[in-house]
């Protein structure tokens, strides 16, 4: 049993192109979106404010208590029977970043944690309100200590997104199905899929590597 | 003799002035009914062993901290905390209080706690420029004066920790002076620093006295203290336990608590 490589090559065309138009945005969307909802969360975790802070803790439980096929699901084929129906790729992006959110919520509520108390005393001292010191002085400074566990958020996200395949996203695994099933030869095309999401964690690698180096340059290593 | 209002019994009117603050940690009494007054131009030296509740005083002066009753007035501003922060939308009204009573004074920190992502000049006109909405170019300006005058204008453009303790620190009251404060705060300004960096730090802070700032600072440099400070408050067990000119509080003390503190002080062995 040989090799099919014109199969291989053929198949690399439409499979990157679904990793570009379908994966990528994808995580990219679900992302930014997440981070939103995380920053949020973690805000609400640390709020004096018992009840935020538990409406807080509650979203981060479930989140990572329950699978993301769960949480797919449940957006897409389960809303429909509440008479909410909403179309693969919102769903994906719905259930995608609410489930970034719910980890890293806690990512960035420790690195908000990390930051020296003396930063929020002088932050006010030269007259900031909490808002402001928070977006000047605190975030800046935490996101430097966030970078390294969120980028491997980001990574596993990328991966992650091969689920919205079940709810019918044409990303890049439901294209190499959609081929595997045409020509019968799965074997091929699931390891070129993987082939496919390697090359793009390793470049993220890369990108992480660098922008880890160059947010450390104005900063002394503690 | 004078009457007009400014001439108040005993000498200059006071800038700062503490009636009866009280602030406690769960059951840690730190602070039990604490006076103290400032004159404008004065120089108050703040001794007394760790955990006395210095800090804590500081802290409650520029409204880091909130005490649980008792006055602060700084220049115009005035906070009761006694009263402030109950009633309806009283959280808000506490902390807008606060806020006033912050913008009346400038601490210097024990750790600097500088701006570690920021440049130095950066640093300096943070609060100028983002707080109190003047111009970039001015507040750069004022900020390279400021920052000429403590002989770091060559370091505007480097970050915190390509400094030494001393520099950082200069510029830590740097920044405290680019906001224009009425009253400097400082809180164990050379604890942190390596022996040989001190001197620099005290002759910077010696300077601003003899330019007529109004001074808190709470040191353990008694020859400091002696020199410049017109008062110097021992604090004990969250008491000004004793107040009064260098010479009487540092030489001759009333108090028995303060005569053993400034013994341990001069003679560590
Ligand atoms: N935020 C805080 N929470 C609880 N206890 C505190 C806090 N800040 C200070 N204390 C306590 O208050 C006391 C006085 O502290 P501090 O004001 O820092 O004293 P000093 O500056 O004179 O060394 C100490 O017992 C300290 O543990
Ligand atoms: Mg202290």
């Amino acid at each position: 049993m040989g090799i099919d490589w014109s199969l291989f090559w053929d198949s690399l065309g439409p499979l990157a192109l679904a990793a570009l138009v379908g994966t990528i945005p994808l995580a990219l969307a679900s992302f930014a979106l997440g981070m939103v909802l995380a920053v949020g969360a973690a805000l609400m975790r640390l709020s004096k404010n018992r009840l935020v802070s538990a409406i807080a803790r509650l979203y981060i439980s479930v989140i990572r208590g329950t699978p993301l096929l769960v949480q797919l699901f449940v957006v897409f084929y389960g809303l429909p029977s509440l008479g909410l129906v909403i179309n693969p790729w919102p769903s994906a992006i719905i259930a995608l970043s609410l489930n970034v959110g719910g980890y890293a919520a806690e990512v960035v509520r420790a690195a908000i944690l990390s930051v020296d108390k003396g930063q929020w005393e002088a932050a006010y001292m030269v007259g900031m309100s909490r808002r402001t010191a928070l977006r000047r002085v605190i975030l800046p400074q935490a996101a430097r200590v966030a970078v390294p566990p969120l980028s491997n958020t980001f990574i596993s996200l990328v991966k992650d997104t091969s689920l919205a395949s079940l709810i019918l996203v044409t990303e890049l695994f439901r294209k190499a199905q959609e081929i595997a099933a045409f020509t019968q030869e799965f074997m091929l095309l699931y390891i070129e899929a993987g082939l496919v999401y390697w090359v793009i964690c390793l470049a993220l690698s890369s990108g992480q590597m660098r922008l880890e180096r160059r947010l450390d340059r104005h900063v002394a290593v503690a | 003799m004078s009457l007009s209002p400014d001439s108040s019994v005993g000498g200059a009117p006071a800038l700062l002035s503490v009636r009866g603050v009280t602030k406690s940690f769960g059951d840690n009494e730190v602070l039990k009914s604490v006076d103290l007054d400032v004159s404008r131009g004065e120089v108050v030296a703040v001794i007394g062993a760790s955990g006395s509740g210095k800090t804590t005083l500081l802290r409650c002066l520029n409204g880091l901290e909130t005490p649980d009753a008792g006055v602060v007035s700084v220049g115009a501003v005035s906070v009761d905390f006694a009263s402030a922060g109950q009633g309806r939308g009283g959280v808000k009204a506490l902390e807008r209080a606060k806020g006033s009573l912050r913008d009346q004074s400038a601490m210097v920190f024990q750790h600097y706690n500088l701006f570690p992502h920021r440049t130095v000049i950066e640093n300096v006109i943070e609060g100028p420029v983002v707080v109190q909405g003047r111009s970039r170019d001015e507040a750069r300006a004022d900020a390279l004066v400021l920052l000429d005058r403590v002989g770091l204008a060559e370091k505007a453009d480097a970050y915190p920790h390509q400094l030494s303790g001393g520099q950082q620190q200069r510029v830590g009251i740097v920044r405290a002076l680019a906001l224009k404060p009425e009253l400097l705060l400082f809180d164990e300004p050379t604890s942190a620093l390596d022996p040989e960096l001190v001197g620099d730090v005290l002759l910077l802070m010696r300077d601003l006295a003899a330019e007529g700032w109004t001074m808190v600072v709470v040191t353990h440099e008694l020859q400091f203290a002696r020199e410049v400070a017109a008062k110097v408050a021992f604090v004990d067990a969250g008491r000004v336990l004793e107040m009064g000119p260098p010479s009487q509080v540092l030489g001759a003390p009333r108090e028995e608590r303060t005569r053993q503190f400034v013994r341990r002080l001069t003679h560590p062995l």
